[in-house]
């Protein structure tokens, strides 16, 4: 076993950072956030996802606030390695380091999670948005989406990222990522537009790409919209609270 | 006057202990699982399974406010009624699309199936008791009584789905599908590795699922939180039949059939809560009375040096 120079580094300054716990180093996730990384290319990441970290819909940034650890990490991996293609953020994750990856990543997990209001049993419209998060298609081997991302969309452990807390319009894009949009033939007045692949591959277990190939344009937008407006409690995650399906 | 009385009890006690044995094999009598009603017939080629009616068509009544009620318990069963549910399962998680998706045991093709006599106990078996055991067992809890509010809304619920199912005429669709046990029996070893590489992500390594908050989101496949050794899940048969239609969620249908089975092998080689019907305390006693002829299960067994059953609270 060898240490990569970056990786003695991380293990060096981690352990200074031990000992003296006020002192600021390449690694601080908070420093990453606010003032970009070492390489110049890796832009302050509030700039686009926002002072709180709760994303900027009209870009289309999400929100990385309260997000898991390992999600975020492994998004950022995934960005570097092309399994999540984004032509802004691929080059930002290119240009941190890995200790950068592991500190942003931890920085914004600590920062509060999305917490929606738990409330009585909801009762979707067959066709709506909320029927297709709450109840799935299940002829076409689409589950409900809130038995992967949790009662609510608020998110299940480190491979199911809140949905809740996110913009209609990110959520919409990562569909269409995971999705790509079918060739259409061209039609009377119309060109034939080409096939565009998906964008986005990095599902565990090849679990979402199946569910965004078979959603339509229509269901990608109500569904995108559902869980933008469920809105955000301003109470605390409580975590022996039921949250009824 | 005392003689009196002694001889009365004398006379009485073998009657009272008669009485008892017989109050004791009612008790069992809802304890076995549904492997006695013959096999479901295989979907025809090129037919649909039964579709049940549509969440619309659920009349805005008394008798409709009752089938809603109903499908809230179905998909939030230890949310909503904590005092019947002794583990973390909630009836959905055995039942996919609120007990609706064929080969995930539906509603729709028990309820009519009801009253079914069963081999095992000897008896008669309403839909109700037929529930009543997936509170005792998958459940690890205390069923509700037959006339309680909790049973008649599931009742209801079953009912109305099976809106349009002829009486007594096995659907397809019914149960799990089992597969066909494989030639070289299953492999505990090799499920291990089938449930790392595509269980483990919602379950965890250590089969305890995952929950929000304190609502269970993913079950726990093994351990206290999980069904007990009495479910009809501890069978391996029937749990290979369950996760090859439905697991991994969304994408059922895509293991084979020797990956079914020895995964299914894998998660009930685990301890998980006692089967409530331990005999004196004796595994293998319990083994020779309810599991030796009960499909193909672990309990009683010797795994890797360990005698299963032990049970877990």
């Amino acid at each position: 076993m060898s240490l990569s120079p970056t990786r003695s580094l991380a293990f060096c300054l981690s352990a200074s950072l031990l000992a003296l716990p006020l002192q600021v180093g390449a690694a601080d996730g908070e420093a990453i956030i606010q003032q970009g990384g070492a390489n110049p290319a890796a832009m302050p990441c509030m700039s686009c996802h926002g002072a709180d970290g709760k994303g900027m819909a009209a870009g289309g940034f999400p929100r990385l606030a309260g997000l898991p650890e390992a999600y975020i990490a492994k998004q950022l991996a995934d960005f570097k390695a092309g399994r999540r293609e984004n032509p802004l953020m691929q080059p930002i994750a290119q240009a941190l380091g890995d200790a950068e990856v592991a500190a942003v990543a931890k920085a914004y997990a600590a920062k509060p999670k999305v917490n929606v209001k738990a409330g009585p049993v909801e009762r979707p419209k067959e066709g709506s948005g909320a029927w297709l998060a709450l109840r799935g298609a299940w002829d076409r081997h689409i589950p409900e989406c809130t038995l992967c991302h949790g009662p609510s969309g608020v998110g299940v452990g480190d491979a199911f990222p809140p949905l809740a807390g996110q913009s209609a319009e990110y959520i919409e894009a990562q569909l269409r990522a995971w999705r790509g949009t079918p060739a259409q033939p061209a039609g009377k007045k119309t060109k034939a537009v080409a096939a565009v692949a998906p964008t986005r591959s990095n599902d565990p277990n090849g679990l979402m790409r199946h569910i965004a190939a078979d959603l339509s344009e229509a269901e990608i937008k109500a569904v995108a919209a559902y869980f933008a407006g469920l809105g955000e409690s301003t109470e605390p995650f409580d975590e022996s609270q039921h949250r009824l399906r | 006057m005392k003689m009196t009385l002694r001889l009365l009890s004398a006379a009485l006690l073998p009657l009272l202990a008669a009485h008892a044995l017989a109050a004791d094999s009612a008790r069992n009598a809802r304890l076995d699982d549904q492997t006695q009603l013959p096999k479901a017939p295989t979907r025809p080629v090129g037919q649909t399974y039964f579709q049940p009616p549509a969440e619309a068509d659920i009349p805005n009544n008394a008798f409709g406010e009752l089938v809603r009620r109903g499908q809230d318990l179905f998909m939030n069963t230890k949310a909503l009624a904590p005092q019947y549910v002794g583990n973390e399962m909630n009836c959905v998680n055995c039942h996919i699309d609120r007990g609706r998706k064929a080969n995930s045991a539906p509603l729709w093709a028990a309820y009519t199936m009801y009253p079914a006599y069963r081999k095992k106990n000897n008896k008669v078996n309403s839909f109700v008791e037929r529930m009543q055991g997936c509170f005792q067992f998958s459940m690890n809890g205390k069923p509700p009584a037959a006339d309680s509010e909790v049973m008649t809304a599931l009742t209801a619920y079953a009912y109305w789905m099976s809106t349009g199912v002829p009486i007594g005429k096995a659907q397809p669709g019914r149960g799990f599908d089992e597969p066909p046990p494989p030639k070289g029996g299953y492999d505990i070893a090799r499920g291990k590795a089938v449930y790392g590489k595509q269980c483990a992500l919602c379950h965890g390594d250590d089969g305890a699922g995952k929950k929000v908050g304190a609502t269970s989101v993913f079950p726990p496949l093994w351990g206290k939180d999980s069904y007990n050794w009495g479910a009809g899940m501890h069978r391996i048969n029937t749990a290979a039949g369950f996760i090859q239609h439905n697991m991994p969620l969304g994408r059922g249908r895509t293991l084979s059939d020797q990956e079914a089975w020895d995964v299914a092998a894998y998660v009930n080689s685990h301890e998980r809560p006692q089967d409530p019907r331990l005999v004196n305390g004796d595994i293998d006693e319990a083994r020779k009375r309810y599991h030796a002829d009960d499909g193909v299960n672990l309990y009683g067994v010797v795994v890797d040096g360990r005698k299963l059953g032990q049970g877990v609270q």
